[in-house]
This record gives structure tokens, C-alpha cells and sequence, in this order.
């Protein structure tokens, strides 16, 4: 058997595919998307301020004898911060318990980028018959992946907490993994409508039901609508698609949705230890929290799983909630054709739109993102028994409730 | 491969299992005690129970072994390391193992090891929610009853500290 | 499919492989600097720090994490109850609702325990 012939065998196939898919979305997709939303947020918190922000560090043209920097509005700052990171001293003070201080922050790191696993990032793709959905792993459990993954990362932080042998390490350790806890259960319980209404925990699937029967949060969806109709100005066809798109039972579930994506999206600011959640570093009482004893890479790697938790918790948002790759009228890796150039094969159509729907997707990522920033530079923060009684009082109660309006309307009123 | 990562995955169980006994330090015996959980819910995905191995990851991993970490790290660990080996209690556990592996020995051969197993099923949360709603309607109410017994236990254990 | 999950084993073994490489990365890397007695010091603030008893905690956070893992196997009881509902009300009618309905209520009753006893009050 020759190379290219093994290569296709289905079980060797998915395993080149996704360890491509697996490096791409990590260090093409996440880790970039992590360092722009680092500077994003000191550009935004400047903007929001009045003031301007990080705008120096850009092209280093100077080493290579030119009399000026580019300054390229700062970007140059993605760069230089991680590289900044990596050239610090490494110090572990002796203080503490060398072991566990030196797994924790690979422990809070790591699960946040497993969840990525699960997320779809695009279509699916196809090649002659060969179906490549372009997210690393299509599993039927894809939410509880998520949910169990990132039940997992506690343990960076209380035994970050725990083995600086340090005080403040330690109460902000202890009061972050209590907090997490605590929002896990509103995370958990807020999605359950998501499932009842489309019968699958797959993330993928769920996606396409969006994508056919309109976005969790904005259910009006016209059937058979498409652009010609728009272009041609044929109303009555636009009328009657608008027509086959209403239902009842769509306008009584969309209140429930909303109430499901406000309380999840919500309990992902506490998860993902967001102002005005952020009680684990508050600096005024904690100095840094659990990380206070890290420097250098333990750092940033705190650093890093906390944003791509973010990223990766909007992604969960915008998949369940926001269509994911999905934009109306936009086709997807079905296409076989693009915009009708004749040259591109139905393969190489099938990849475009991909690719466009991975655009979308990270788009909606960023809008997501923008939100988390605009949020912590703008509200204050909860004090700890406000923090707690929030989440166990009213959230657990209210997506409880939620659920239960939900299965009642699905079960009274049909389509 | 489904055999090689049996064996892997088994003896990460199995190796962990035992660090939870072996290892002094309390902390490193509840992480041992993760990483062993960790080991058997691959070992159901192994098995084609998705649903089970996630739920082996949700609860066990990331909620009860967080309390454990939890209650453990608030005790005086200076205490524990230096407690001495207790020898009852040594042949006592001693005495509990050889009988369980003397079961096991008397057990094992009577099941049917080269049967294959049951007709697997495509998707395995709708069957358990199916048979969980239809067949064992009845078990699933008591086990909320035991849940509302254990959550008033936990109220009432603490219910000094509280006030 | 067993199959689907070798995507993900790959990607664990992805995720753990980087975060080593960085550390040891930044062990090559990093600059060594010297050690001195308060550098190895844990940080209060620029004092020397009081190597008192450790803290002493409210039960409080026990009473949170095992109330947590209670009602944390409820939500796990309503993923296969979500994922089946609307196929079982089609053949079997109105039963699973009313099943999880009374499960729900069962724990609330726990849940009303525990919060008119205070167990979930931080104020005082």
C-alpha cells in the first residue's frame, strides 16, 4: 500500500486531520486570539478612560538601522508581552511547596484549552464524499465535555492557592473555587432549555438547528428567504417565507431563551473570574489572589487560561446561543460553488465557505470578547456574601423555573 | 489501539489507586484520587459509556474531590505526617483485601469474559434518558429522596457553626 | 462513536505538550537572578510575614461545596431528561414531565432547608 493510500484509511485520515485541526486552532487561532485580547483590553480600558493606551511598541526598524519605529497603533505589544514573559527569571521562592506550585498554573491552563476541543469552529467541509467538519472532535456529548473540562480547572487555582503557603494566595484560592462552584450550577442548569428544544447535547448539530430554525436568542427565522428575493424586490415571496418562518410556539419560547442566555451568559463572567465577579485577585484586599507568589512563565500561564477561558467561554455563548458559524444566507461547507467561478472545484468551494464560517464564528468571538472588556471597565464590584447570595438565591431559582416553563410550553404547544 | 489504551489507562488507575494509599502527604493522595477517576472514566468511554464517563469526570473529579481537597487542606497537616502507623488497623485493611481478592478469584471465572458485549448503543444519553423516564421511573424519585436526605444531614451536621 | 474521541486524545496530548514546552522554554530562557533571604520570602505587602496558625475558614465553604455536588447531580439528572423530552412526549405523553417535576420539587425541599437555616447567608 502506498503512502497517499494509507493516508485515506478513515482511522489514520481523522488522526492527521485533526492533529492539523488541534495545532491550527491552538496556536493559529487561540493563543493570537489571547495576546490581541490582552492589548484589546488595555486599548479599550484606555479608550473608556480618556486616554490612549499602548501605542509604541511596533516594528522594531531601528535595530536594523532605520532612524524611526514603525508604531503600527501599538500592535507590536501582542508580541512583546509574551515575549517579555518568556525571558524572565523563572523563581520559585522557597517558601513554598515546590511541587504543586509548579504544576498549578499548567493545571489552570490546560483545561481551558481542552474545551476548545469541542467547539465547532466551522462547517463541515467536504471533500468528494469525504465529510471533514472543521472543530477537532464531533462528539454527541460535546456540552458535557465542556461542562466536565472546566469543572476541572479548580484545582490550578486552590492549589495555586494552597501551595504558595502564602496568605493571600490562599483565601483568594479558596474563594475562587467556592465562587466557581457555586456559578457551575446556574451555568449548568440556564442551558437546559438549549437541549430540550433541540434534542441533541451535540455542538455541531445544535448549530445547524440554528442555522435552519433561527438563532436561540433571535427565533424569527424566514423559511426558504434568500437574497434574490431581497434583490429582485419580490415582496409577496418575502412576505409569504417571512409567513412560513412565525410560529406561536417559537415567540412563547423566546422569553425563556432570553432568560437562559442572560443567566448563562452571566454565570460565564463569575466562571471565568470576570469583574464584576473578579473577587479571587481583588487587588485591594488580595494583592493578585492565588497568583500572587508567580512570576514569569507560572504567570503567564495564569494569565493565558484565564483568556482563553474567556475565548473559549464565548465561544460556548456564541455556539448555543449566537448561531455559531452561522449568518443568514450565507451557504455553508455544502456549497459547491463559489459565487459561480468556474475555475474553483466543488472541493475548493466547500473549503471557502468553510473558512467563512470560521470567520463569522471568530467575529462573533470577538463581539463576545468586546463585551467582557466593556464590562469590567465599566461596573464595580460584588462583595463576596452579594456574590454568593446572587448566585444561589436568584440565578439557581430563576433557570430552574426557566427550565420547567420551557418543557411546558414544548409539551402544549406544537410547531 | 482500543486494547493498548485499556492497559494504559488501567494501570493509570490502578497506579494512582494505590498512591492515594501509599503517598504521605493528604493533598497528594486526594490529587492521586483524581487522576485515578480520570483513568476509569476513560476507561467507560473505552467501553462506549460516553454518558457515564463524562458524569464520572462532572461529579466525581470536579465536584467531590474538590471538597475533599477543600476539607483537606484546612486540617493541620503537621499533624498527620507525623502520626504513627496504626497496626490494628493495618491487618484489619490487610484482612479486607485478601477477602476481596479471594472473592474476586471464586467470582471471576463464572462470568463469560469472550462473550461480546451488549448491542451497543448510537447514542447513549437518549437511552439512559429513555429507560431513566420509562423503566426506572421509580428508583430515580427515591434517589431524589436520598439527595434531600443528604442535603438536610449536611444543614444539620453544621447547624452549630452556623449560628 | 469510540472513534470520535481519538480527535480529542490528540488534543490533550496537544495541550499538555505546550504548556510543558513553555516552562521549560522559560527555564532555558529566563535570566537567573540572584537569591536572597526576603526575595524568598512569601509576599505581605513589605512585611516581614507572620508565620502564624493557618487561617481558620467558615463552614460555610464546606456547606457550599457539598451542597454544590447535591445539586450538581440534579443537573446532571436533566442532561438525558433535556436530550429525550420532546421525543418522549410525542410517544408517551406527559409523564416525564411530571417525573422530573416531583424530582425537583423532592430537592427543593432540601433547598428550603438549607437557606431558611442560613446555610447559604454570608452576611454575618
Amino acid at each position: 500500500m502506498n503512502l497517499s493510500a494509507l493516508a485515506m484509511q478513515p482511522e489514520i485520515f481523522l488522526a492527521w486531520t485533526s492533529i492539523i485541526k488541534t495545532l491550527v486552532i491552538v496556536f493559529g487561532i487561540v493563543l493570537p486570539i489571547v495576546s490581541l485580547t490582552v492589548f484589546a483590553e488595555r486599548k479599550v480600558c484606555a479608550f473608556i478612560q480618556d486616554r490612549v493606551g499602548p501605542n509604541r511598541v511596533g516594528l522594531p526598524t531601528t535595530i536594523l538601522g532605520f532612524k524611526k519605529d514603525i508604531r503600527l497603533l501599538g500592535l507590536g505589544q501582542m508580541i512583546a508581552d509574551p515575549i517579555k514573559l518568556l525571558l524572565k527569571e523563572n523563581f520559585i521562592p522557597n517558601s513554598v511547596n515546590k511541587f504543586y506550585y509548579y504544576i498549578a498554573p499548567k493545571l489552570a491552563m490546560i483545561p481551558a484549552l481542552l474545551v476548545l476541543a469541542v467547539l465547532p469552529f466551522g462547517p463541515n467541509v467536504f471533500f468528494g464524499d469525504i465529510k471533514v467538519p472543521l472543530m477537532v472532535a464531533n462528539v454527541d456529548i460535546g456540552i458535557l465535555w465542556v461542562f466536565a473540562i472546566s469543572s476541572l480547572g479548580v484545582y490550578g487555582i486552590v492549589l495555586a492557592g494552597w501551595a504558595s503557603n502564602s496568605k493571600y494566595p490562599f483565601l483568594g484560592g479558596i474563594r475562587s473555587s467556592s465562587q466557581m462552584i457555586s456559578y457551575e450550577l446556574a451555568l449548568g442548569l440556564s442551558v437546559i432549555p438549549v437541549f430540550l428544544i433541540v434534542g441533541t447535547l451535540n455542538m455541531q448539530e445544535i448549530v445547524v438547528w440554528q442555522r435552519e430554525n433561527g438563532w436561540m436568542v433571535a427565533p424569527f427565522w424566514p423559511k426558504g428567504f434568500s437574497l434574490e428575493q431581497l434583490l429582485h424586490g419580490d415582496f409577496a415571496a418575502i412576505g409569504a417565507s417571512f409567513a412560513a418562518g412565525f410560529s406561536v410556539q417559537r415567540l412563547l419560547i423566546w422569553v425563556p431563551m432570553l432568560i437562559s442566555f442572560i443567566v448563562f451568559l452571566i454565570a460565564m463572567f463569575a466562571e471565568t473570574n470576570r469583574v464584576p465577579f473578579d473577587l479571587p485577585e481583588a487587588e485591594q484586599e488580595l494583592v493578585g489572589g492565588y497568583h500572587t507568589e508567580y512570576s514569569s512563565m507560572g504567570f503567564a500561564l495564569f494569565f493565558l487560561g484565564e483568556y482563553a477561558a474567556m475565548a473559549a467561554g464565548s465561544g460556548v455563548i456564541v455556539t448555543l446561543f449566537l448561531g455559531g458559524w452561522s449568518l443568514p444566507f450565507i451557504p455553508d461547507g455544502s456549497a459547491t460553488s463559489f459565487f459561480g467561478i468556474p475555475f474553483i472545484p466543488a472541493w475548493g468551494a466547500s473549503l471557502l465557505w468553510g473558512l467563512i464560517g470560521m470567520t463569522i464564528f471568530l467575529a462573533k468571538i470577538a463581539a463576545m470578547l468586546f463585551l467582557f472588556i466593556w464590562v469590567r471597565w465599566t461596573l464595580p464590584r460584588f462583595r463576596y456574601d452579594q456574590l454568593m447570595k446572587l448566585g444561589w438565591y436568584f440565578f439557581f431559582e430563576l433557570a430552574l423555573v426557566n427550565i420547567f416553563i420551557t418543557a411546558l410550553i414544548l409539551a402544549l404547544v406544537k410547531f | 489501539m482500543e486494547v493498548a489504551l485499556f492497559w494504559i489507562f488501567a494501570a493509570l488507575m490502578l497506579g494512582f489507586g494505590a498512591a492515594v494509599i501509599f503517598l504521605k502527604s493528604p493533598v497528594s493522595s486526594a490529587l492521586s484520587l483524581v487522576v485515578s477517576f480520570l483513568g476509569l472514566a476513560a476507561l467507560f468511554l473505552l467501553l462506549d459509556a460516553f454518558f457515564i464517563g463524562i458524569i464520572q469526570v462532572l461529579v466525581y473529579a470536579g465536584a467531590v474531590m474538590v471538597l475533599f481537597l477543600f476539607i483537606i487542606m484546612l486540617l493541620d497537616l503537621k499533624t498527620e505526617r507525623a502520626r504513627k502507623i496504626n497496626l490494628p488497623a493495618m491487618i484489619g485493611g490487610l484482612m479486607v483485601v485478601v477477602g476481596f481478592v479471594a472473592l474476586l478469584v471464586k467470582l471471576l471465572p463464572s462470568f463469560d469474559i469472550a462473550k461480546p458485549a451488549l448491542a451497543r448503543p448510537v447514542n447513549d444519553v437518549a437511552s439512559v434518558g429513555m429507560l431513566l423516564f420509562s423503566d426506572y421511573n421509580l428508583p430515580f424519585q427515591v434517589i431524589g429522596v436520598l439527595l434531600l436526605v443528604a442535603t438536610v444531614g449536611v444543614v444539620l451536621l453544621s447547624r452549630k457553626e452556623l449560628k | 462513536m469510540l472513534i470520535d474521541f481519538l480527535p480529542i486524545l490528540l488534543h490533550v496530548v496537544v495541550a499538555v505538550g505546550f504548556a510543558t514546552v513553555v516552562l521549560v522554554l522559560n527555564i532555558a530562557l529566563g535570566r537567573a537572578g540572584k537569591r536572597t533571604k526576603i526575595k524568598d520570602t512569601a509576599y505581605e505587602c513589605g512585611v516581614i510575614p507572620e508565620p502564624g496558625p493557618q487561617p481558620r475558614f467558615s463552614v460555610k465553604f464546606y456547606l457550599v461545596a457539598m451542597l454544590f455536588i447535591l445539586f450538581d447531580i440534579e443537573v446532571v439528572f436533566m442532561y438525558p431528561w433535556a436530550v429525550v423530552y420532546r421525543d418522549y412526549i410525542a410517544q408517551h405523553g406527559m409523564l416525564i414531565f411530571w417525573s422530573m417535576l416531583s424530582f425537583v420539587i423532592i430537592l427543593l425541599f432540601g433547598y428550603a432547608y438549607a437557606v431558611k437555616k442560613g446555610a447559604l447567608e454570608w452576611g454575618r
